[in-house]
């Protein structure tokens, strides 16, 4: 008799990931150019795979200390001291993760208790929700305004907050959205918090690929430090997503936490790839530059084409994704991402994957070579000419 | 000003309405820097980087260390000139180490080659001696890689 006892009833009500679907039929599909990657196409510096090689020569095939490399928490908080002008103890107030996505994880399960609502500005990254509901919490989504710039509007938060709101969690700048959020919206959003008492969970995985501005880390923002978890890691900047290695870093009583979870669950990120994260650190800025000088060159191009075709979006001041409205071609997001792989051969993420907010949009990531960005735009002018 | 021509340095074919898209900056300010550059020799040609292997192009190519005897007053300038003009010459570069100049001279032949740095190159006033080292295969040429790139791993449709 096969086992008859329910799994578990928080995860089976969880629906999967709205971009499986997509993957799969792209993946049955040839000379399909693809702005469907939420990941750079460059491959990682060669300096810092250089570096890992000679590691892997080495030995650096055994576990490391749960938090991490102490070289490499030493300079991260470097870094963002550098950066940010942020201050953390390497020792207890910095966490070395498998990726945000790792950190994501403890931070939420660190924060909350059974029923505590976390409240999500949509559209959102699509691990948000599900991370919240996994860890216990509920899930709050907030729509942002697309006629805004998709800014934190502390307003809107305040209106969603209850007695059991815990935190706000977002990223900045944002995937889907590339909105990059400003040190006035992010200082008017720490005083709610510190006035309702709730944390700013921040995801700052594209903070040095910003465009139209400086990044503002929102633990730098007045009154902030003392109520946010910080996750941030290499896999967008420095081109690094295959190797899972990432940070949080907060206040010692929730990184003590953090620390918690993770030496029972991850034990440590991998070793080789601390390694390489250190070398990044101390050497990949100039390629960092110049990735984010070609992103930047791509942005102007395709943004500008975009608007040319109809589909028009806010400027995205940081990361590498472009969230044009499609409404103008009559179609839901859905529909328009299917029949433009299938017609044109041109993969999107149909912007209803990341809240239902996201309706009417899709997300191009322009983290792609600039003449299949040209073609790409030639097809969906196209895609669209053939629905006038 | 300088983003104009980190475009035009990886592809001297872009038009200025091109370029004008890529850097945001407006197209007749484009037009005018790019005359401008010309106009003060800070941009000298359009390049094409030609990977000569793939070609099947047989010519020869040798980097030449050439020690000079340096002229009162002039230095090393009047010689490296005179060995610049040579049609057969690619390069001339003035460096540090134990020679003085390290030069590029192409060929059909290996022999033609020699040829030209026993007999001419090393006849030149003032050159003392001469070190030839003959390229045997080119990995990388004016910041272009000519190994086969690596193929995009990535899968098509992520988060």
């Amino acid at each position: 008799m096969s086992p008859q006892k329910p799994l578990s009833r928080v995860v089976e009500a969880m629906p999967p990931s709205g971009i499986r679907k997509f993957f799969d039929l792209a993946q049955t599909m040839t000379g399909v150019i693809t702005l469907g990657v939420g990941e750079p196409d460059f491959p990682t510096p060669w300096g810092v795979r250089e570096s890992a090689i000679h590691a892997l020569t080495r030995g650096a095939t055994t576990y490391t200390g749960n938090s991490g490399l102490l070289e490499l928490r030493e300079l991260i908080c470097a870094d963002l001291e550098a950066r940010h002008g942020l201050t953390y103890r390497p020792a207890d107030e910095c966490l070395v993760t498998s990726g945000v996505s790792e950190g994501l994880d403890l931070a939420l399960r660190a924060l909350l208790n059974p029923g505590d609502e976390v409240i999500v500005p949509e559209p959102s990254y699509v691990a948000y929700q599900p991370c919240v509901a996994f860890a216990g919490g509920v899930p709050v989504p907030v729509p942002a305004d697309p006629a805004q710039g998709y800014r934190l509007d502390a307003e809107r938060i305040a209106a969603a907050v209850t007695p059991r709101t815990k935190a706000v969690l977002f990223g900045s700048p944002s995937n889907p959205t590339g909105a990059a959020q400003s040190a006035e919206d992010l200082t008017a959003l720490a005083a709610l918090a510190a006035r309702e008492d709730f944390w700013l969970v921040s995801d700052e995985i594209y903070d040095r690929l910003t465009y139209t501005g400086t990044h503002t880390s929102t633990a730098a923002v007045e009154g902030a430090w003392e109520r946010t978890v910080l996750l941030n890691g290499f896999s967008k900047s420095y081109a690094m997503t295959g190797w899972r290695v990432g940070y949080v870093c907060a206040p010692e009583p929730v990184a003590a936490l953090m620390h918690r979870i993770h030496q029972y669950t991850m034990l440590c990120a991998p070793h080789v790839s601390q390694v390489a994260a250190i070398e990044a650190l101390k050497s990949a800025d100039p390629d960092v530059t110049e990735m984010v000088a070609d992103y930047d060159r791509r942005r102007r191009l395709f943004v500008k084409g975009l608007d040319e075709l109809g589909l028009t979006c806010p400027e995205p001041g940081g990361a590498f994704y472009a969230f044009p409205s499609i409404r103008s071609s009559g179609l839901s997001s859905q529909d328009f991402a299917e029949q433009l792989l299938e017609e044109q051969k041109v993969a999107v993420v149909p912007g209803d994957v990341f809240g239902p907010s996201g309706e009417g949009h899709v997300r191009c990531s322009y983290a792609t070579a600039l003449p299949l960005l040209e073609q790409a735009l030639e097809r969906m002018g196209r895609f669209l000419e053939a629905r006038r | 000003m300088h983003e104009i021509l980190t475009v035009l340095e990886s592809d001297a074919r872009a038009t200025p309405e091109r370029i004008a898209a890529l850097t945001g900056i407006p197209e007749d300010e484009v037009r005018a820097a790019i005359a401008g550059w010309e106009a003060d020799g800070v941009i000298r040609r359009y390049k094409t980087v030609v990977d000569r292997d793939r070609l099947g192009d047989t010519r020869v190519t040798a980097f030449v260390d050439v020690t000079v005897a340096p002229e009162r007053g002039r230095g090393f300038d009047d010689v490296a000139e005179r060995i610049a003009r040579f049609r057969e010459i690619r390069a001339v570069h003035l460096v540090s180490g134990a020679q003085d100049l390290r030069v590029e001279v192409e060929g059909s032949s290996m022999k033609e080659v020699a040829d030209f740095v026993a007999q001419k190159l090393s006849g030149v006033d003032r050159v003392t001696a001469t070190s030839t080292h003959f390229l045997l295969r080119r990995y990388k040429d004016d910041g272009q890689l000519l190994i086969d790139p690596e193929p995009d791993q990535r899968l098509s449709v992520m988060p």
